[in-house]
């Protein structure tokens, strides 16, 4: 048996995920169904010499990774439905200063105060737009906890890489079910350092000056330059500015240097795809479900498949369109009213109907809910 | 024979989903009894919080709404300036109210809203099991606190009521404790004080009750009352924090 064989919750998972991503620090407030999440890093963290607090709410929270990031820390936060709404502010901030982080949202029911303890993927589109003005964002996602932990680390690798929040969007199954991990060895999965800059001390640096490559190295705050850090628009020093042509290059340079890398920030599966003529896309804990309802019904003889995104967040639009160009019946499977389903619609145009097999009442949807939508869409009958 | 004790008027028929030895109960009741000895039973509105209280309009005979995390006294405070004429409560945890809350509970004192707050500390996150909250004592144990509070990194417990007994609109501030027949009763008192603080239109009060969360502190029902008078009472001491004259005479 292998010494690295553990059996775990998913909200354990992505804790180990974020220590062998090298966390530094993480800060939080207990809210079910990601609690967890907190309760692991609380013994993990300070045993490693490093930084855990509780906040007294979510807005402090994503302040203080904020604050911790830019000294130099890997950080993160946990949450869910609720509390993901109080950390929009400073989620946009962080996306404003270009600052790394990685937030976790087990999903739960919601609106407001919701279904606490019951699954759902209500909040694909609050990760996407969930705080104000134009932006974009990585939203990560995983349907079983060697991934949870694969995707976790590679939050904090996109997060580093880009100087930018990444949100994983985990779900209230995902978080509390158990099963197998084999936590990969030390350098199985590369980890992503921090870029910083190689200016010496008393030469200028400009924190807010991209490379020739898009990438903006960092210098860690309060050692030894000196520089500021706004939610404003900004100029290359980092001090606020109102000029049209920087607003707009700013605005311009955040969201290409996510929406210019898709490819490069792009985790999915695919399962049977290549003689598929009916495709399911899942995410998440549904993507179990339809993993199983795809092998069922191929070992009925039927042509289906699966492609499993991992990366909901920029949505890989092409990757879709690729893998469902000899699709004759789409569906997507998600436990809300058609979040992503819309995402997948215009990435693969009018001339194709997508079609939604949801859930959204609590309930785990199961491959016999997704078989008998199928059989319906199939004109086959219940 | 004659009637001494009976189920008050203010509780429904439900049984409460409380762990065994949790004070809730108790709690619930005096509020449910003072609201009905005063008459106001049929013009309360009831603000509940986040927390294992979140069931409580389930127990409450009144017009109850289920507020957002930490909130209730911003709903309250729009409750009451719109029907002044009703009386108006929030019953909040210390998790609710303490941490996630303080801003909330702080300005509502401070515009001295005439509302009554029913502050149940015990000292832990209980709903979400067991996470330290700004009142958990030093060296009491949690799930984000597993060798206990250290107080060179978490600080010292908040003491909300004598926080709140500094804002200068605030008119009525009293820590009871549950731990034992007596202190019921006095909690009682307390508690009716407080609504007639409301009545009267002396402003916003507020009654802190220390109460136990066996389940949340490891410990069984009994011994949970017996660590709440050792440990909590000697740090949150007991008594009126801050009454106006006219507020003193009720007792």
């Amino acid at each position: 048996m292998s010494k690295n064989l553990a059996f775990v919750q998913g909200n354990e998972a992505c804790a180990m995920g974020a220590m062998y991503a090298g966390l530094d620090f993480y800060a939080g407030y207990p809210i079910t169904p990601s609690t967890e999440i907190a309760e692991t890093l609380a013994v993990q963290l300070p045993a490693a010499g490093k930084k855990f607090i509780q906040m007294e709410d979510e807005i402090s929270s994503m302040c203080a990774i904020v604050g911790a990031s830019l000294t130099g820390n890997k950080v993160m936060t946990a949450t869910s439905g609720p509390g993901f709404s109080l950390m929009q502010e400073a989620l946009g901030y962080a996306v404003m200063a270009e600052i790394p982080c990685v937030v976790v949202n087990v999903q739960r029911g919601g609106p407001s105060t919701g279904n606490p303890t019951h699954v759902s993927q209500g909040d694909v589109n609050q990760a996407r737009w969930g705080t104000h003005g134009d932006h974009s964002i990585v939203a990560l996602s995983a349907s079983n906890h060697q991934d949870v932990f694969k995707m976790t680390v590679e939050a904090f690798n996109i997060a580093e890489t880009y100087r930018t929040p990444v949100v994983l969007l985990f779900d209230e199954v995902v978080g509390h079910m158990r099963e197998k991990l084999i936590v990969p060895e030390p350098g199985e999965i590369p980890l992503v350092a921090r870029l910083r800059t190689s200016l010496k001390e008393g030469v200028n640096y400009h924190p807010y000056l991209p490379r020739e490559d898009g990438r903006l190295p960092m210098s860690d705050f309060g050692d030894v330059h000196r520089y500021n850090v706004t939610g404003l628009y900004h100029d290359m020093w980092g001090f606020p500015t109102d000029k049209p042509e920087l607003v707009q290059e700013l605005l311009r340079h955040q969201i290409n240097k996510i929406e210019n890398n898709v490819h490069r920030m792009t985790f999915y599966k695919s399962y049977f795809l290549e003689d598929a003529r009916t495709i399911l896309i899942s995410y998440g804990s549904s993507a179990r479900a339809a993993l199983s309802t795809v092998k069922q019904r191929r070992n009925r003889g039927e042509s289906i498949g699966l492609l499993e995104l991992n990366t909901i967040w920029p949505f890989p639009a092409e990757l879709v369109r690729e893998c469902t160009r000899n699709a004759e019946l789409i569906a997507v499977v998600e436990m809300n009213v058609g979040q992503l389903t819309q995402a997948v619609k215009l990435a693969v145009g009018s001339q194709k109907q997508v079609h939604l097999i949801n859930r959204v009442d609590g309930q785990m949807i199961a491959d016999k809910d997704i078989k008998n939508i199928l059989r319906i869409l199939q004109g086959k009958g219940i | 024979m004659s009637m001494i004790f009976k189920r008050t008027a203010g509780l429904t028929d439900a049984a409460t989903h409380y762990c065994p030895g949790c004070t809730h109960g108790i709690a619930h009741r005096l509020v449910a009894e003072a609201l009905d000895e005063l008459g106001l039973l049929g013009n309360t509105i009831g603000c509940g919080s986040v927390g294992c209280s979140i069931l409580s309009y389930n127990y409450f005979n009144v017009d109850m709404i289920e507020c957002l995390h930490g909130r209730a006294p911003a709903v309250a405070t729009g409750i009451k300036r719109s029907v002044p004429d009703k009386t108006v409560f929030t019953y909040q945890g210390d998790g609710d109210l303490a941490s996630i809350g303080a801003a909330e509970i702080v300005h509502a004192a401070h515009r001295g809203e005439n509302i009554t707050v029913i502050f149940i500390n015990n000292a832990i996150y209980g709903m979400t099991g067991g996470q330290m909250a700004p009142t958990t004592l030093p060296g009491q144990k949690a799930t984000t606190a597993p060798a206990g509070r250290k107080p060179e990194f978490s600080g010292l417990p908040l003491k909300m009521s004598e926080m709140l007994a500094q804002v200068p609109a605030a008119a009525y501030i009293e820590r009871v404790s549950l731990h034992d027949p007596k202190h019921v009763r006095r909690a009682k008192k307390a508690i009716v004080r407080a609504f007639t603080c409301q009545v009267e239109a002396k402003g916003f009060s507020l009654i802190e009750i220390l109460s136990t969360c066996p389940t949340g502190w490891n410990l069984s029902p009994v011994d949970a009352l017996g660590w709440l008078e050792e440990h909590m009472i000697p740090y949150y001491p007991l008594g009126v924090l801050k009454a106006p004259e006219e507020v003193e005479h009720v007792r």
